[in-house]
């Protein structure tokens, strides 16, 4: 397990100072983070303290007001989301946000527009989404909108990956979700992190989920308020953070 | 029988004019969700490309492909209209988006522009306009670079804007002296297109006589169709386009230039008008408010068929036509003559080209009550998504 990296050369993801409103309401206060690559970190706290509008802004579907977030070293700030997720993060949303009159076919290969060039060039599924989630390839003429919410969560992650992201964004993953499925997810996200290297700040409520993660960011009120290790989290510190 | 098909056959050229007529607001008002008044109007500029090309086709070294300049006016038409909405979009429809009523009202602004815009269009009329919007465009670049942020910067592009449209008016209007320059190109006069010889007759077909620019336009309607569903089904674009339309923003984060597809998307939709403007042709004169005879039509066509369902537009449309053809030309009266002598008076009270209108927009509008997403609505988990 490793904690939190303090070099800036060895850092994916470094948010410093961000500050992010809805209107007036100040959401995000002077929030600072950072990920180095291959490393998961999970974003804990009780609803409605920021952690989805920190991964939005990551994304930039949310703008800051002030701060900086920068991708191995290059400000991606001011980039709208589709350079982002170009530049090399994958999000996946609360919700799932599958488009649910394609077909599961077409919903992974729109993961493929980040990759230079798009589905233009790039017309073919990588087959390591099927070994994580084998379900989606029975169902690949199905539409995205008919496909329960754990296959929905599935496809979401799936089509995230098929853009070869460094870093994958991932809110709630397992929310009303089946248990069995959630440890499908669980497992899957092991995997990926396990073999493709890629980079991970997940939001999670389930703490067996959480405890995979190398490191984790507690926040309260926009900000955040502890960091360190996962191995070092506490039983305390997880009924004060994780509980609903 | 042979009645029957007569009244079926018209009713399917009526319905497919609505039909290519309504395909292109299928795509931005269907798929977009933009309520774009002036497609009417980019029909109008497709219908006037059409006259031009034809005038081009008329005399001089093209004269000999007089015979298929039609097919000529079609990609140009397209081209014309798509580029003009593609400019709409751009500078009007961008930054509107997610507010309906004033995009209703700013394209309606638009659509009077456009009618007033071949009223007047002359030689001077451009000069004096292409001056004033490259002068707009340059005169920012000329500024020195330290004046990009200043509070007054807004200002200052406002000004520059009013006096490169003042140097246009004063161009356009001493070159307006100049007799040939200041001749309007089409005025406010209804102008006639010239269909091509073979498209001026009509074919046999077991008693039924069907004229062939209406057969023309029932073929062109059908290539449109398989076009823009081939387009939107199995291109890139076409799956590119409708991920953005179902949900923007998870679009634009996983890689999606939204902006560009926004505007492919209207470019294409406005193409079709303009399409649609060349079939137009072929069934009355070319004016100004041509457009404005089809808007509402269109409207309730996509409406009608189920917002977003480019199949509830052709069934809506066909629907449409075979209704109005069959009550508006009294052809029910012939086909069932022991009709009862009450339903008998009420069907020739309404065998009118207009109260036929009347009666299908009534009845459209009683099935709105009960279907009110249409022929063919949404269906899925997650619909609203």
């Amino acid at each position: 397990m490793t904690t939190p990296p303090q070099g800036e050369a060895n850092r994916l993801l470094s948010v410093r100072g961000l500050n992010v409103y809805y209107g007036e309401s100040h959401i995000l206060r002077n929030v600072d983070l950072s990920i180095a690559p291959g490393q998961m970190a999970c974003l804990i706290g009780l609803n409605g303290v920021g952690k989805t509008t920190l991964l939005k802004s990551i994304i930039g579907l949310v703008p800051q007001r002030s701060g900086c977030i920068e991708l191995a070293g290059s400000d991606c700030g001011g980039l709208a989301p589709h350079r982002r997720a170009r530049a090399g993060i994958g999000y996946v949303p609360q919700g799932r946000e599958i488009i649910p009159q394609l077909s599961v076919r077409e919903n992974l290969l729109l993961g493929l527009e980040a990759l230079p060039g798009g589905m233009g060039r790039h017309r073919h599924i990588d087959p390591l989404v099927f070994e994580l989630f084998p379900v989606l390839e029975k169902f690949l003429a199905r539409r995205g909108g008919d496909l329960s919410g754990g296959q929905q969560q599935q496809l979401a992650i799936a089509r995230a990956l098929l853009g070869k992201p460094r870093l994958l964004l991932l809110d709630e993953p397992t929310e009303g979700i089946q248990p069995s499925v959630v440890l499908d997810i669980q497992r899957a996200v092991s995997r990926i992190i396990r073999e493709t290297g890629i980079s991970v700040l997940l939001v999670e409520h389930h703490a067996s989920f959480v405890r995979q993660s190398d490191c984790y960011y507690a926040m309260q009120k926009g900000g955040i308020v502890a960091s360190g290790a996962t191995a070092d989290l506490s039983s305390e510190m997880i009924q004060r953070f994780l509980s609903v | 029988m042979d009645l029957l098909y007569d009244t079926l056959f018209n009713g399917l050229a009526i319905g497919s004019v609505l039909v290519l007529a309504a395909l292109g607001l299928a795509v931005v008002f269907g798929l977009m969700g933009v309520i774009n008044m002036a497609h009417g109007e980019l029909m109008m500029l497709g219908a006037y490309t059409t006259y031009v090309v034809q005038n081009l086709f008329k005399n001089g070294p093209l004269e000999g492909l007089f015979p298929i300049y039609i097919l000529v006016a079609i990609p140009l038409a397209f081209l014309v209209s798509g580029l003009a909405g593609l400019l709409l979009e751009k500078t009007v429809i961008r930054r509107l988006y997610g507010r309906p009523l004033e995009t209703l009202l700013a394209t309606w602004g638009v659509s009077l522009i456009l009618q007033q815009f071949v009223r007047s269009v002359s030689s001077a009329f451009v000069v004096g306009l292409v001056v004033a919007v490259a002068l707009g465009l340059v005169a920012p670049r000329l500024w020195p670079s330290s004046w990009a942020q200043r509070r007054w910067t807004p200002l200052l592009a406002v000004a520059t804007w009013l006096f490169s449209g003042l140097i246009g008016i004063i161009l356009a209007s001493g070159l307006g002296g100049i007799r040939v320059l200041d001749q309007p190109w089409f005025s406010a006069r209804n102008l006639d297109v010239t269909a091509p010889l073979w498209l001026r007759g009509s074919v046999d077909f077991g008693g039924v006589n069907m004229p062939t620019a209406r057969l023309f336009i029932v073929a062109l309607t059908a290539i449109a169709l398989v076009a823009v569903h081939c387009f939107l089904q199995k291109s890139v674009w076409g799956i590119r386009i409708r991920a953005v339309t179902q949900n923007r923003s998870m679009s634009d984060c996983l890689g999606i230039p939204t902006e560009t597809v926004d505007a492919l998307t209207f470019l294409v939709g406005s193409g079709l008008a303009g399409v649609a403007g060349v079939a137009v042709t072929l069934l009355g004169s070319v004016g100004p408010n041509l457009g404005g005879n089809y808007i509402v039509d269109c409207f309730m066509v996509v409406v009608l068929g189920g917002v977003g369902k480019l199949l509830g537009t052709v069934v809506a449309a066909l629907g449409i036509g075979v209704l109005s053809y069959v009550i508006g030309s009294g052809s029910l009266l012939l086909l069932w003559p022991a009709m009862p002598a009450g339903l008998n008076e009420l069907i020739t009270f309404f065998a009118t080209t207009s109260m036929a209108k009347v009666l299908v927009f009534a009845l459209i509008v009683l099935f709105l009550q009960f279907r009110p997403a249409g022929l063919f609505p949404q269906k899925g988990r997650l619909v609203e998504a």
